[in-house]
């Protein structure tokens, strides 16, 4: 047994409302920049959909994740070492950017700039990648709320699975939203994919991160993940990827997308597993085995022979304490409502989902009946079955038998809470029916109501005592101009992606000066004209004001003040 | 080096020991300085269809004309004489086997010009360096075809036999003795490829074709799953080079 430790999450769908605020506050700290404009980190689907990038669940077409060989070992679906290297010259699995969209941005200036005329000025879209007018025609989120879904929704590769009926029915049934990031997996595809070497997952918390100094574009990472949550940033031509916010998580924060996240829906927290184990557990034949062998890999904090094995590897005592405290475990192992995104994968997805109830009473409580009522909540779960099959096609390699158990959990935990809600006797049977006593529907129902901000992220701090990284401050080659001077400082010598990576700080810097003294590299075409969309109000770039007239005495940058003020 | 005029010493001793130095040196030093920098800067996101096409006739033919190179440059010709290879089976095996590969070579070059001028998204992330760096690959790749076919392919008999000439000077370099004056009665192709050749290594390092040097040959041998420590990032201790073996990932606190 060697016990690692792994820093993982939990969304509880129920609670999503697909306002998308995780997706922008994490675009906001991680990807905008050039080069990862298509790029999410944290993306929210609506389900049925097509996801991000297009049919990226379809891995006959995509080839992702790993298969299980007939003789029982694991290989990487998209082809072991040497196709890797074979193919190295051009990925033939690649998606291309069309599969995610392409970025564009509005030619905002000609509505300040447009010459007056009978028409109302346009901001035309142009490319970001050609400069040219686009046509929009697909995004991120193209489908949500199921718009256009008529068009595109039998592309849905769960639907497709999905055995029989279906059809276009659906629509009226059911629809729930699925928030995505790295799923920071046990046995994790992409890394293996990387011939560089350069994808890695931390010994200490099991985050999958790029080493951006090794990574040499070969691009397998992208097709190796079945989950294609690693990019291809275009402009640096290196991967990059959701870092579960590792920074905030050595600081004991919780990851942007959490702490931003309006439904309060996001636990964070330790696992406690045996890294011996993982192979094997991943390697089972039966594909709904794969739910069991995973959680067979966890192991029990509160065991004192894990404990005991937990520090002979030199887990420090705080990080013990937390997989105790953690709601993670509480979830996956303790009341068992959280599953995996498709575990057929093989990776050992490491960010779990509580699957929507919401769907289904949706339809009990608008056929006119109780929607909280546990007899027509349960018979109306096993009745459902295109929404018990979605959810199946999704977390359980397509056995409802998992899903029925977890949203029966669910149900039981709506109707045993409201007859105590309502001041009546709560009803025993209710819970005895889905294997639970009273008091732990009790502890889960806070857990899943109305736990609080340390409740649900129990997040121990890193351990370093060493405080290397205040050296960011200091850096010698990040004078005005210099070599580690990026952002929008312009290219290095070979091209744009060249020079050091530049420390955060000095990017931030750089970016909010380039903000307020020059307008957005895709701004105004007119020259001498400033985005007021852009401008955060402080300085004054050039341009702010109109030029002066040829002989007048003021400047278009001087203090107005005066006389001035009355010659305005 | 008796009787060999100043301009063939510089062209031919000079110029290729300039070029070692600066191929060498560069390239360190751009590892040094420029890791983030270094990479194929791949533009498949953009286009994929050609690429598909261009890129592995380009890449899996470069490997042959190199293999071809090595061949013809540092095995000596007694070498092959001894263990039975005779002249015109050499000449065979080298002339139909190099034009082919260099057939496959052009034709990948040509369609990855062709996609990378075409092709806005790709023609945009062209940056001047790059621009430069395909003068000088073209020219050396054209150039050394002109002179397969010029001299092997059209010619009578056996062709021009560079083995006699080129070969034993290239490799005078590697010895410390130069014999630039093997070079002289060299034919005008095979000079005008060598120098371009040169030109196109003293860019090398300081641009994309670095990547060359990153063929990612010890991922035949590690093990899929690549664990590193956090402590590792952070230690004042070099971390050692290599992998932590999957088996063996401790967290060492």
């Amino acid at each position: 047994m060697r016990v690692m430790a792994q820093m993982s999450m939990v969304m509880n769908l129920d609670k999503c409302i697909g306002c998308h605020t995780c997706s922008v506050t994490c675009k906001q700290a991680w990807t905008n920049r050039t080069g990862v404009e298509y790029v999410w980190f944290n993306n929210v689907e609506t389900r049925p959909g097509l996801g991000y990038p297009r049919t990226y669940q379809d891995q006959e077409k995509w080839q992702g994740g790993w298969v299980r060989t007939k003789r029982g070992k694991l290989k990487l679906r998209a082809g072991g070492r040497a196709k890797k290297l074979a193919t190295i010259f051009s990925n033939p699995k690649l998606p291309s950017i069309h599969e995610y969209y392409e970025p564009w941005t509005y030619e905002y200036d000609m509505l300040l700039s447009a010459p007056q005329g009978p028409h109302t000025p346009v901001a035309k879209p142009k490319s970001l990648l050609t400069g040219e007018d686009m046509k929009i025609e697909w995004s991120a989120n193209w489908d949500d709320d199921l718009g256009g879904s008529k068009e595109t929704m039998q592309d849905d590769p769960i639907l497709q699975h999905m055995s029989e009926h279906v059809a276009s029915e659906f629509e009226q049934t059911f629809m729930f939203y699925l928030p995505r990031i790295c799923e920071h997996c046990l046995n994790p595809a992409c890394v293996a994919s990387c011939p560089s070497g350069a994808m890695y997952k931390r010994a200490e918390d099991g985050i999958v991160l790029v080493d951006q100094d090794q990574c040499r574009g070969w691009r397998m990472c992208v097709t190796g993940c079945p989950y294609k949550k690693v990019y291809f940033n275009h402009k640096t031509g290196k991967a990059e990827k959701c870092t579960l916010c590792y920074p905030r998580l050595e600081v004991g924060l919780p990851t942007v997308c959490s702490e931003t996240c309006v439904g309060r829906l996001r636990y964070l927290g330790l696992v406690l597993y045996d890294a011996d184990r993982v192979t094997e557990a991943a390697s089972v034949e039966d594909e709904h085995e794969l739910l069991e062998s995973q959680r067979s890999v966890f192991l029990d904090p509160h065991d004192p022979e894990v404990v005991a094995a937990a520090r002979a590897e030199g887990i420090p005592e705080d990080w013990i304490a937390a997989a105790q405290a953690s709601p993670i475990w509480a979830l996956i192992q303790k009341y068992r409502v959280a599953l995996p995104l498709h575990p057929e994968y093989r990776t050992m997805p490491m960010v779990w989902y509580i699957p929507p109830l919401s769907p289904v009473v949706d339809v009990v409580g608008s056929s006119g009946n109780d929607g909280e009522d546990p007899r027509t909540l349960f018979a109306a779960i096993s009745k459902l079955r295109i929404p018990l099959e979605y959810l199946a096609g999704l977390f359980t390699a397509g056995d409802t038998v998992p899903v029925e158990r977890t949203l029966r959990r669910l149900a039981a935990m709506r109707s045993y809470m409201r007859d105590i809600n309502l001041g009546e006797e709560p009803n025993e049977a209710i819970a005895r029916a889905v294997g639970m006593t009273g008091t732990e529907i009790q502890e889960m129902y806070r857990l899943l109501a109305i736990a609080k901000y340390e409740d649900r992220y129990v997040i121990p701090t890193a351990h370093q005592e060493i405080a290397r990284e205040l050296e960011e401050i200091s850096c010698s080659l990040d004078f005005d101009g210099g070599p580690g001077m990026g952002g929008m400082g312009g290219a290095g010598p070979f091209g744009s992606s060249s020079g050091t990576p530049v420390p955060v700080a000095v990017e931030n810097f750089h970016v909010l000066q380039a903000r307020q003294t020059a307008d957005s590299p895709n701004g105004p075409s007119t020259s001498g004209r400033v985005n007021l969309l852009n401008w955060d109000g402080n300085g004054r770039p050039a341009g702010l004001f109109p030029p002066g007239s040829p002989g007048g005495a003021e400047g278009p940058g001087r203090d107005t003040s005066g006389d001035d003020t009355a010659a305005r | 080096m008796t009787g060999a005029s100043t301009g063939s010493i510089l062209l031919w001793v000079v110029f290729p020991y300039v070029t070692f130095a600066v191929f060498v040196v560069g390239s360190v030093w751009r590892y040094r300085y420029d890791k983030f920098g270094w990479t194929t800067r791949s533009s498949e996101l953009y286009e994929k269809k050609l690429l598909r096409l261009g890129s592995p006739l380009f890449h899996f033919g470069l490997l042959f004309v190199i293999l071809g190179h090595l061949m013809g440059l540092v095995i000596p010709k007694t070498w092959t004489e001894a263990v039975g290879i005779s002249e015109g089976a050499y000449h065979f095996v080298a002339t139909y086997m190099g034009a082919l590969a260099a057939l496959v070579l052009v034709a990948g070059l040509l369609i990855l010009i062709y996609r990378r001028r075409t092709t806005g998204p790709v023609f945009l992330a062209t940056t001047r360096m790059d621009k430069v760096m395909y003068v000088f690959l073209a020219a050396s790749i054209v150039l050394g075809t002109w002179a397969t076919v010029q001299t092997q392919l059209l010619a009578a008999n056996h062709g021009y036999d560079y083995r006699e000439t080129i070969s034993p000077w290239f490799r005078s370099l590697w010895y410390l003795q130069p014999q630039p004056e093997l070079m002289a009665g060299v034919p005008a192709a095979f000079q005008l490829h060598i120098v371009a050749a040169n030109l196109l290594f003293i860019l090398w390092p300081f641009t994309r074709l670095v990547h060359a040097f990153s063929a990612p040959v010890p991922y035949m041998f590690r093990p899929y799953i690549v664990y590193r420590s956090r402590d590792a990032a952070v230690a004042s201790r070099e971390p050692r080079p290599g992998w932590d073996p999957s088996e063996g990932p401790r967290a060492k606190r």
